[in-house]
């Protein structure tokens, strides 16, 4: 059966499920007159941010690579770019307009914030006439990217909400869609199991570089991490090491193999699913997979995690019972009926798929009602 | 429910409460792979859900095992029926 979903296509022939008009400050600076811009003209979205100054090497190559493919990202349909001034917020602009859709960039300096919020409002809401006249088609549900990461786990993520993902992700693959997983120091215990899944020997050998480079950074910087990694809300839930909550996570690939390993906010050369390096912090990874061009983001959670994104919708999924009960706002699928074994595996996974479909042709997530709109960048080390 | 903790594999050393398990209560584990197999124990302490009731003896220094792999190390011994955790476990990757 052909699976559809009714989703935006954009100039460069990717699907969005959202159609954003993206106000993107280049630097810190700058977030006062994005915001007020997003204050002045409706139906537009901030993206404030502490960094891009004085950033240099690995760290700004990051900076520009997760803010150029966030506008890029096809839940975008426009975006005005501001900067404190012009060679950096052009740099960011036209990487974005390669895309082939509407932007604009306007710089502070010679103009202050009032003359630049202005211009910027104007350019603004040209681009809201825009996009609120494109409209929905019914594409392949394979030209989806989907994203996954879990947060708050707890033992019951273990047990069914990351098995329900990896059953819908298995599904996605088979359907030719895109999956992207990460939170490579999240993998300690099960490292070998997903180096066993890559594809071919050399991507296992990379997998195994970029794995064994993040935790010797951790190793280095700190050796106890129990609070930190697991969380104390991973505690609390029942979780004891890093090998049990790595093990609980990686059931969210399912058994399926893995086509590549990506830099962090790379997008995906082509379909299939792919492992990036990200930070297991759920504010941190999230952003990074949007910049890679997800557009949907499955999150189960055990104790209770409510992290959104302004650009991605995340969807909630738990089968934690005390967790669905007190903090019903934030789930969109309760699986909890896998720990009375009320339900089936395939069943959880039906629930998450047509909450998937809805999402993707534009039911809002519980996290995009309740304003969530984490947006952290990674940051590799101190600025100069 | 009958059940009152999960067992991912067979051959692991411990079980998922899913519900609240009081000390002294005998109580029935179900196995994932297949839902006709049981298991029962009597709880040693409290066990909250969510949290590990160990299912067969694991000596001081012997790794737990869950998901039919090492999930940590057993920091003194632990017997059948006791609640495991970061008391009587510990990581045998990080925080050495």
């Amino acid at each position: 059966m052909r699976q559809t979903f009714w989703g935006y296509r954009r100039p460069d022939g990717r699907v969005g499920t959202r159609n954003y008009v993206a106000i993107i400050p280049l630097d810190d600076l700058s977030n006062a007159a994005a915001e007020a811009v997003s204050k002045v003209i409706q139906g537009t979205i901030a993206l404030p941010h502490p960094y891009g100054r004085l950033q240099f090497g690995a760290d700004l190559e990051l900076f520009f690579r997760t803010m150029i493919n966030t506008g890029r990202n096809p839940n975008v349909a426009a975006a005005v770019v501001i900067g404190i001034e012009p060679n950096w917020t052009r740099r960011l602009a036209d990487g974005i307009a390669e895309t082939g859709k509407p932007v604009a960039w306007f710089a502070i300096e010679r103009n202050g914030d009032l003359s630049t919020i202005e211009k910027a409002s104007r350019k603004a809401k040209e681009f809201v006439h825009y996009a609120s006249e494109l409209r929905r088609e019914e594409v392949d549900l394979s030209e989806i990217v989907v994203s996954i990461k879990c947060g708050e786990s707890d033992t019951t993520s273990g047990l069914a909400a990351n098995p329900t993902v990896g059953r819908v992700v298995e599904r996605l693959l088979d359907a030719g869609a895109t999956v992207l997983f990460g939170e490579t120091s999240e993998l300690t215990g099960g490292e070998d199991i997903v180096a066993a899944r890559m594809k071919t020997p050399e991507l296992q050998a990379q997998f195994l570089r970029v794995f064994n480079d993040y935790v010797g950074f951790i190793e280095r910087e700190g050796a106890d991490l129990l609070g930190s990694q697991p969380t104390q809300g991973n505690i609390t839930g029942g979780l004891t090491t890093i090998e049990e909550k790595a093990l609980g996570n990686i059931q969210k690939i399912g058994r399926a193999r893995v086509d590549g390993v990506l830099e962090p906010a790379q997008p995906p050369p082509g379909r299939g699913l792919y492992f990036m390096d990200t930070s297991s912090a759920g504010a941190e990874a999230v952003p990074l997979f949007a910049a890679g061009g997800a557009v949907v983001h499955l999150f189960p959670t055990g104790q209770g995690n409510v992290v959104g994104n302004p650009i991605m919708p995340v969807i909630k999924l738990s089968a934690n019972p005390i967790t669905v009960a007190t903090m019903s706002e934030h789930i969109d699928v309760d699986v909890s009926g896998l720990l009375t074994l009320e339900k089936t595996l395939d069943q959880a996974a039906d629930d998450l798929m047509d909450m998937l479909l809805r999402t993707a042709n534009g039911r809002l997530t519980a996290a995009e009602v309740l304003g969530h709109r984490e947006f952290v960048l990674t940051k590799l080390f101190r600025s100069a | 429910m009958q059940h009152k903790f999960l067992v991912h594999e067979p051959g692991d050393s411990v079980g998922v409460a899913v519900a609240d398990i009081k000390a002294g209560e005998k109580v029935t584990g179900v196995f994932l792979n297949d839902h006709n197999l049981r298991v029962e124990v009597v709880a040693r302490q409290d066990i909250p859900l969510g949290h590990k009731i160990a299912l067969v003896p694991v000596a001081e220094g012997e790794r737990v095992i869950k998901y039919g792999v090492a999930i940590g190390v057993a920091q003194r011994p632990i017997a059948p029926g006791e609640h495991v955790h970061i008391h009587n476990l510990k990581s045998a990757r990080w925080g050495k």
